[in-house]
């Protein structure tokens, strides 16, 4: 386990990229090479970071990175990790990095198809709850009640629960992550570069662009997500389901706080009645009693 | 040593593969490909080939795992059909844009609907703009010879394209036939070990494949372009070079039969070249000065050998196993493009034949041949396009 202190100083997503201000993923991107080093090959479909990278001939990305079609990632990271392996090449971690359209839509089959045939990578979902490049359309990500371009008076059906299709490939490792808690995440990371097979981080990455809030809110807003039971910090490995901190106080109702904090705080919920506020309450409390029940040595 | 072995074009396809020294495999069925990737499976489980196979789940991923594995540094193989080539499509322009010289059986197979297994080259013309090289084969040994051969090209600093080495479901790739396998000594030698342009490496940590603005994008097609062109005149060498080591040539961009007095020329692709010979054979016993030209490599297009080929005949007759609705078949579209704008044109006549596996024997082929010689001598093409033995 890293503390803050022991981050490495090097920097490999670099000055000058292309994120918009505040945004939520780029700071994970950050926090990901932090953990992982520069020997990374980061896969990359069509995606926010087909931008923040940078056009030809520049790139603000320190490590090898290989654009690919949008729904498949996870495939070519296949073909990367089965060349290294003809090669004989270790000691070199192959990341898909994927947008929420990217991983739970579009792209779903073929990261299905890696996790079955277990393939040694870290698949890493960056979720800012909309297809954002395209200037923020609904997926199977965004929430229920959410505004998008495509859904204008707010969407009318829930977010997928991605983290658990993946754990139902029996993965040896499923994780959630929010860059608000950016210690939580590089630890996670570095666990699961020692595992070997496939291993899936999710992560909920504020989008002050999309989200409709200022930008100087995104870590707020990823803290009041997790400080409300929205979103649940925790780890599936080998199955065994494992809240992490801080969500593993959060159990108790009475410590979330409510998540008419979180809405209220983003434009994209501005349509929301009370009705719909009390209906995502009732829906977290029901996924809290679900986490409490898989926190108790159940298996996923 | 080299061996002779009796077997089906896919199976040969799959030997192919394995002498090449293919290193990644991602392989998903579809008839009639399917025995290629499970040929490549046997050997890779036996240990008598030493490659990764991915077992994907699409087409789409087998292309896509093909890009990754041959951007990071390795031989990549695969091989598909019809509905599976069309559903590659945006990973072929993926494979060629990156500049990896990769290499895919096309198995030739009808597109749906209703469904139809058997031949046709509408799978593979329908991808005639995705930058791949594409060769087109006539016997299973000129499918194990083009897939060593296609490697040696595709690797070629001035080329770094992929390739598509096409056969025909069904008549090829279910056929046995008597195949020469070289000795592999003799192969390693004449394809030393993978080479590409660039590669995914933490050392030269480049982003590959990033955003090109309208300031950079042109430039790259052209280079795509380019290097077709030198596909063109690297084809014939390495054609030559094969055969004087191995014993087999196929007459680089075109295998011209009987063309040198001919005064009408028959032009077709992959095994109906074959029967066209034996049409040929048979007209010229009746005296008639009939040629076959065999178009082996669709694209870099032989425009300048199609050029040279009109300067001599009188008449042209192309034969599609594909139609480009709307217009005509594509050998009859690229042939009268390589010769507008020069004098003293030969007729041109396009006939449309063995769609959907429809037999396409050299009985067929010399009802086209009468029918163009007839028109040749009255000085004009009856109909720009004729589909052949279609039912009222």
């Amino acid at each position: 386990m890293v503390t803050i202190k022991e981050l490495p100083q090097e920097e490999y997503l670099l000055k000058g990229h292309a994120a918009c201000a505040g945004c939520g993923p780029s700071i994970a991107l950050r926090l990901l090479f932090k953990a992982l080093g520069k020997n990374v090959i980061l896969v990359v479909p069509a995606c926010c970071t087909s931008i923040i990278q940078g056009p030809y001939p520049y790139t603000s990305i320190g490590v090898p990175l290989q654009n690919i079609l949008f729904e498949s990632t996870a495939a070519a990271a296949s073909g990367i990790v089965a060349a290294l392996q003809q090669k004989k090449l270790e000691g070199v971690t192959v990341v898909g990095w994927a947008g929420d359209g990217g991983t739970v839509d579009i792209g779903i089959q073929a990261l299905s198809g890696a996790a079955e045939r277990e393939t040694d990578f870290i698949y890493i979902c960056y979720d800012n709850e909309a297809y954002g490049n395209t200037g923020m359309q609904r997926s199977g990500a965004t929430p229920y009640g959410a505004w998008t371009t495509t859904t204008p008076t707010g969407k009318r059906e829930r977010k997928k629960n991605m983290p658990f299709i993946m754990a139902a490939h029996r993965i040896p490792y499923v994780a959630t992550a929010c860059p608000s808690y950016p210690i939580d995440f590089v630890n996670k990371l570095k666990k699961a570069k020692e595992i070997r097979g496939t291993k899936y981080i999710h992560i909920l990455a504020p989008c002050p662009t999309g989200w409709r809030y200022t930008t100087e809110k995104t870590v707020e807003l990823g803290k009041l997500a997790v400080q409300t039971g929205l979103w649940a910090l925790y780890e599936i490995e080998y199955g065994k389901f494992k809240l992490n901190s801080p969500s593993d106080r959060l159990v108790d109702k009475a410590k979330r706080k409510p998540v008419k904090e979180y809405l209220a705080l983003q434009g994209r919920f501005r349509n929301l009645t009370e009705e719909d506020i009390a209906k995502i309450q009732k829906w977290v409390d029901e996924d809290w009693e679900r986490y409490r029940k898989l926190a108790s040595n159940y298996l996923l | 040593m080299a061996k002779v072995i009796i077997d089906t074009a896919n199976h040969i396809a799959g030997y192919g593969a394995k002498a090449a020294r293919v290193q990644v495999v991602p392989a998903y069925p579809i008839t009639p490909q399917t025995t290629i990737v499970e040929k490549i499976a046997e050997f890779v489980e036996k240990g008598e080939m030493d490659a990764e196979y991915i077992r994907v789940e699409s087409e789409h991923s087998a292309m896509v795992a093909c890009i990754g594995a041959a951007a990071a540094g390795v031989r990549a193989f695969t091989a598909t059909s019809a509905h599976g080539l069309a559903l590659m499509h945006e990973a072929l322009h993926w494979a060629s844009g990156s500049r990896l010289p990769i290499v895919m059986a096309v198995v030739n197979r009808a597109m749906g609907p209703g469904w139809n297994i058997w031949p046709d080259f509408s799978d593979s013309l329908s991808q005639r703009d995705t930058g791949w090289i594409q060769f087109y084969c006539a016997d299973n040994q000129e499918v194990f010879d083009t897939i060593i051969q296609a490697y040696k090209l595709c690797e070629n600093e001035e080329v770094f394209l992929p390739a598509m080495v096409c056969l025909e479901g069904f008549i090829l790739s279910h056929t046995y036939m008597p195949v020469k396998i070289p000795d592999q000594r003799e192969i390693d030698d004449f394809l030393p070990p993978y080479n590409s342009g660039w590669i995914l490496d933490v050392d030269r940590p480049y982003s590959h494949a990033n955003l090109v603005s309208p300031d950079f994008y042109m430039e790259f097609r052209y280079m795509i372009q380019e290097a077709m062109e030198s596909a063109k005149q690297l084809i014939p060498r390495i054609d030559k070079e094969y055969g004087e080591r191995f014993g087999f040539e196929y007459g680089g961009l075109i295998e011209k039969y009987q063309c040198e007095d001919a005064d009408l020329v028959l032009v077709t692709m992959g095994t109906m070249g074959s029967e066209a010979k034996i049409t040929v054979d048979n007209l010229r016993r009746d005296g008639l000065k009939v040629g076959s030209a065999r178009v082996r490599v669709y694209r870099p297009f032989p425009r300048e050998e199609i050029q040279k080929l009109a300067e001599q005949v009188q008449m042209i007759a192309t034969i599609d196993r594909h139609i480009s609705f709307g217009m005509e078949g594509f050998l009859a579209t690229e042939i009268q493009a390589s010769l507008y704008n020069r004098g003293d044109l030969p007729l041109v006549a396009g006939f449309i034949a063995g769609l959907g596996g429809r037999d396409v024997t050299f009985k067929t082929i010399e009802k086209i041949a009468k029918k163009s010689l007839k028109w040749m001598r009255e000085g004009g093409v009856e109909k720009i396009t004729e589909w052949v033995d279609l039912k009222e």
